[in-house]
């Protein structure tokens, strides 16, 4: 910074993200209030300082009966630190700022909390399921013997060889362009249609979902042709590719 | 701006330190100016090899910890005027090795010379880290065997991890000297063909050192395989591996070879 500044302090402006339950009422809200009441009722202090955020998307309110669910909550010190999915029009002045962007977290994070009962008192009609998205890596350089290349999301490519020494564990499949002298396990967080190619096998350790072969108890005229590997049952085959 | 290259290989015993002073050696032929620093603290040996040890009155620690300025600590080599050696502690704690002091000496170095070499300790630890971390290029030295290849494996990971360069986001230059060669146990199959070293490490050879008594009565009278015998196997091949990293493009020969097909053939898989 070479300009001169009025006052020497500079202002901090940071990024931080906190956990925030997410609240999601629906219609009548008197209902389901009750059923709130009786959630706080058997867990004291639940939601007390803790962020709070209001999910009102897709319900027909207008902006009085949100104000009047604001109140009530706040009565039952729900404090709401922001409100989301709700129309512009039923949101006004002395309301929580609107919200987006938020990303679902997992139950484990919150598990500890009787946040689950909110669903088992109530089971929702229709909870729009998260569905993972299909995703894979491609690593564009051989990877060394020590480096080990986790990806439980989806695929893994690897255009290069995996050294002895290396591995490779993917939620999915295993492609590998070039001599596979590590271990690779596909299928690593349970995925029996996982497979693993190879364009030349040389591996430690074959895995898919969790079922292992050591290098000895390969079959011997697989070493060092283009393989294939899949699953059947509880036994992994593998296959010459030409 | 001098050039920084780290001779290492994760393995002990290949052949660092004997490359790092005969490569030193034969670039301070060229008439460049060549330092040959020894990161090897506690266990030196470069001193010994460059027939210094006699002359050694601050090492590459006194300079770190600002006991000696970095001119005391350098020794000029008594037969190459553009020659010079920083030795490492003997009886230091390798721990006073430290990251900041480090990058100051090697800044400084870099001002002065036009080859900065350091012989990396072996294993992974802090030293062989931080004799690797300001590299340029790199020279990663193997034998012929499958231990030293999975070693050197290794090592290329960290270089491509572990470096400035690498967190900078470019790509360090890494070459492959293969050591030790030895032609009668390659022709009985008792070694690693050099085309399998080459497979598995997948990285420009720049040169094959044959095994040879040369280099070991080099090493017991002080002086570089390069400047003891110019003439025998393994300086013929340190002076084309020197030329090599200076940027020449010289076809490889395989010690045992004739010179012709398999120097073409090697000189393309290289590349």
């Amino acid at each position: 910074m070479t300009k001169m500044l009025t006052d020497a302090r500079a202002i901090r402006i940071k990024g931080r993200s906190f956990l925030a339950v997410v609240l999601a009422p629906d219609l009548p809200f008197d209902d389901w209030l009750v059923r709130l009441d009786d959630l706080a009722a058997r867990s004291a202090g639940f939601f007390l300082g803790r962020p709070v955020v209001l999910d009102v998307t897709d319900l027909p309110i207008d902006r009085a009966q949100l104000k009047e669910l604001i109140a009530e909550l706040a009565g039952r010190s729900v404090n709401i630190m922001g409100i989301e999915g709700g129309r512009p029009s039923i949101l006004g002045p002395g309301m929580p700022p609107a919200l987006k962007g938020g990303r679902p977290v997992s139950d484990e994070a919150v598990a500890k909390e009787p946040i689950i009962e909110l669903h088992n008192s109530e089971p929702k009609p229709s909870v729009p399921e998260m569905r993972p998205t299909l995703q894979s890596i491609v690593i564009r350089d051989p990877v060394r013997s020590g480096q080990s290349v986790i990806f439980p999301e989806g695929d893994v490519t690897i255009i290069g060889s995996v050294a002895s020494g290396a591995e490779i564990i993917a939620g999915g499949s295993i492609h590998i362009y070039g001599t596979l002298r590590g271990r690779a396990m596909a299928g690593s967080l349970g995925n029996a249609s996982a497979r693993i190619f190879c364009r030349k096998l040389e591996a430690e350790l074959l895995a898919i979902d969790g079922i292992y072969k050591m290098a000895d108890d390969m079959a011997p005229g697989l070493r060092g042709h283009s393989v294939q590997l899949w699953l059947e049952g509880d036994s992994i085959m593998a296959e010459k590719l030409i | 701006m001098g050039k920084v290259i780290v001779v290492t290989s994760g393995k002990g015993g290949v052949g660092k330190t004997t490359s790092t002073a005969a490569l030193g050696a034969a670039l301070a032929q060229r008439n460049e100016r060549v330092v040959v620093v020894d990161f090897d603290v506690g266990l030196r040996n470069l001193d010994l090899v460059m027939g210094a040890e006699r002359r050694v009155v601050y090492d590459l620690i006194n300079v770190i910890q600002g006991e000696a300025k970095l001119s005391q600590a350098l020794i000029r080599d008594k037969r190459l005027e553009t020659l010079f050696l920083l030795p490492a502690s003997q009886t230091r704690d390798k721990d006073n090795l430290t990251p900041e002091g480090v990058e100051r000496v090697i800044t400084e170095l870099k001002r002065v010379f036009d080859w900065v070499i350091c012989d990396s300790p072996a294993g992974i630890e802090s030293g062989a880290t931080l004799a690797m971390r300001h590299a340029d290029m790199a020279v990663v030295v193997t034998n012929p065997e499958v231990s030293s290849v999975r070693d050197s494996d290794r090592i290329i990971g960290l270089l491509d991890s572990k470096t400035m360069k690498a967190e900078r986001g470019e790509r360090m230059e890494k070459h492959l000297l293969l050591t030790r060669y030895d032609a009668n146990r390659a022709e009985r199959g008792d070694m690693l063909k050099v085309e399998d070293v080459l497979e598995i490490l997948s990285i420009p050879l720049i040169g094959i050192i044959p095994e040879s008594m040369d280099v070991l009565r080099a090493s017991n009278i002080g002086a570089p395989v390069t400047l003891a015998d110019a003439r025998s196997a393994p300086a013929m091949a340190y002076f084309d591996a020197a030329r090599r990293l200076a940027g020449e493009v010289l076809p490889i020969t395989i010690p045992g070879e004739k010179r012709g097909i398999f120097g073409k053939i090697f000189a393309r898989r290289a590349a």
